[in-house]
């Protein structure tokens, strides 16, 4: 294991408490709502926060041991660190911003200008060594700031948020390259993140922070496909039923059944993907054996479809085609039958 | 009707009290340009003393500069910065010399520099040194009054300055006074330039504690303001070119200096 930490940070109304292990190689997303503790907690990694319990051990060293008041102060942590906004140096050109590491720890100037150099062609900016930062578009300076991060070969890359600043289309093509350098990366890589695309497209594992613990842990696949809290439901779009599972029937905690396809026990969720859920003004005849009455509460355009959130005794979300809500005359307030058919209803333990 | 002005977006309100405001602080200088003996100009600049009184000036008030630089800088990133205890009580000190009149904070320096004063016999026991009434006095006295200038100035411009970039030098590996040479101090040099312009000026035209501790000794002590105002005593016309010279002088360099440093980076932060 290269990062071995455990954080304790008691600040005001913030108590956070994670655990978190990262292999060489290994791209870990810690995902969660603003206030989260995210922040704070790679604060901590970097050693730009003095932590209030626990311990932070990069390939074996001691970097944060409370116990017996080990602190190894920033400069001298092997990390490279993206913030949200890239944060260049102003008064630097953007060549020399990526060799201010090299310059600190004492490497000659033909040598860290010809690093710069390398590393700002690797990130697509080849020849803007001279250019002030002020000159590059929020895209460029993001990719000089992840060049400025890795040209030390550090052992530890922390990236904050390094896309939220940027707008949707640069996002996607930054991405897409943060992606590939995270692969050719050596070390241990955190990223905190509040947006699942992020983490679903960046991470090998995830683990979702809420009111500074952890609530949720497991690859991206698992965390999207089983969502165990409402947070994490919301973000990958799901419903989530929480209720107890009798044969195959589930009993929600909020009232109201579930029928659902395999066999269930115990305390479980029921989990129901917008798109599976079709809308009706009179109640249905035939086959799905889930049907609730419902008032639609909201409705937003997504993508081609239409987001509509229901009230009722079983609360969903339901995808519809702008065509269909639009022949369905569907108004907030509007009364509607809700399906589902219980093959479309993922069930798993609590 | 109170609209405004159309051309000028000024509503009379203000625009009348402006205009007061504007001519209170220009028409003394016409005053001086007007009253100003063009004819008989060379002849009293050339004066004995006006050379020595102008040198001395200068060179006390740039000394005083430089030394509210070496120690001023650093005591604005102490206020700014640090997370010592009692910085409100250190900020309320740093600005007493703003508030004192410079006559007290001569008499203040005396006492403790002077030769019965609690430093000053010290030094004269020891090292057979005594600081009144001489050049080191003037700058010890500009230096007291003008470098609270400096303070503020770059204190409010390390506050402005994003301390982030301080964070993002730190896990780069630069210790923090690396990153106080390498990011903090460029980030703020604006502000650094401008209070060093403000306090040079004031420097340049202490008057109050300088009597006080220095005395007006010409050739020593005897600094422009003190020429002048001891020129109006005996010759009036004298003093005109006086003031005129230390008007021109400080004219010149406050546009010298902002052509040079300020103009860059659009307006100085002071």
């Amino acid at each position: 294991m290269s990062l071995s930490a455990r954080v304790l940070v008691r600040r005001g109304s913030l108590a956070l408490d994670v655990e978190m292990d990262v292999a060489d190689g290994e791209v870990l997303a810690v995902l969660g709502p603003n206030g989260a503790g995210k922040s704070t907690l790679l604060r901590v990694l970097a050693g730009l926060l003095p932590a209030d319990g626990g311990r932070v051990t990069v390939d074996g060293h001691p970097w944060d041991d409370v116990r017996t008041r080990t602190h190894l102060p920033a400069h001298r942590r092997s990390q490279g660190v993206v913030f949200q906004d890239a944060l260049l140096f102003p008064h630097l050109t953007v060549g020399e911003n990526v060799a201010f590491g090299l310059r600190t720890r004492g490497m000659r100037k033909a040598a860290r200008v010809e690093a710069a150099a390398g590393w700002l062609a690797r990130v697509g900016l080849a020849g803007l060594a001279d250019q002030r930062p002020g000159q590059l578009s929020g895209g460029q300076a993001q990719r000089a700031a992840l060049a400025r991060a890795l040209v030390g070969d550090p052992a530890l890359l922390l990236l904050d948020e390094p896309l939220s600043a940027l707008d949707a289309r640069t996002r996607l093509t930054v991405r897409a390259e943060l992606r590939r350098h995270l692969a050719e990366f050596a070390g241990s890589t955190v990223l905190v993140t509040h947006d699942p695309v992020d983490a679903m497209a960046l991470a090998d594992r995830v683990v979702v922070v809420e009111n500074g613990r952890v609530v949720q842990a497991g690859t991206p696949a698992e965390v999207n496909r089983r969502p165990r809290t409402d947070y994490v439901a919301r973000l990958v779009g799901l419903s989530l039923l929480p209720g107890t599972g009798t044969g195959r029937i589930v009993r929600l905690d909020s009232g109201g059944e579930v029928a659902v396809a395999e066999e269930a026990a115990g305390r479980v969720f029921a989990a129901v993907r917008p798109e599976s859920v079709a809308l009706y003004l009179a109640r249905p005849d035939g086959s799905p054996r889930n049907v609730w009455p419902a008032t639609l509460v909201g409705a937003t355009p997504h993508g081609a479809t239409v987001r509509c959130e229901l009230a009722g005794e079983v609360p969903l979300v339901a995808d519809v085609t702008a065509t269909a809500f639009a022949e369905l005359g569907l108004v907030p307030g509007a009364p509607v039958w809700a399906t589902v058919k219980a093959s479309e209803v993922a069930v798993y333990a609590r | 009707m109170t609209r405004p002005r159309e051309g000028t977006g000024i509503p009379t309100p203000l625009l009348v009290p402006a205009g007061l405001g504007i001519a209170f602080l220009v028409l003394p200088v016409v005053g001086l340009l007007v009253r100003a003996p063009w004819s008989d100009l060379a002849p009293q600049l050339t004066a004995p003393g006006v050379g020595d009184a102008l040198r001395l000036s200068l060179l006390s008030a740039t000394v005083a500069t430089l030394l509210s630089l070496l120690m001023g800088v650093p005591l604005a990133w102490v206020l700014a910065r640090s997370r010592i205890r009692g910085r409100s009580v250190l900020r309320a000190l740093v600005t007493v010399p703003l508030v004192l009149p410079p006559v007290v904070g001569g008499v203040a320096l005396f006492l403790v520099l002077g030769r019965q004063g609690l430093l000053g016999r010290w030094l004269f026991e020891q090292f057979d040194i005594t600081i009144p009434f001489t050049t080191t006095a003037v700058v010890i006295a500009e230096t007291f009054v003008a470098m609270p200038f400096l303070v503020i100035s770059v204190e409010g411009a390390l506050r402005a300055a994003d301390a982030r970039f301080e964070d993002v030098a730190a896990t780069l590996g630069a210790d923090r006074w690396t990153t106080f040479r390498r990011v903090t101090l460029p980030l703020v040099a604006p502000g650094v330039a401008a209070g060093a312009v403000l306090c040079w000026a004031r420097a340049l035209g202490e008057f109050g504690a300088t009597i006080t501790f220095a005395g007006n000794f010409p050739g020593t002590t005897q600094t422009m303001p003190l020429a002048v105002y001891l020129a109006l005593q005996r010759d009036p016309e004298a003093a005109l070119v006086l003031s005129l010279v230390l008007l021109a002088v400080s004219l010149a360099t406050l546009l010298l200096l902002r052509d040079r440093w300020l103009g860059r980076s659009g307006a100085p932060v002071a």
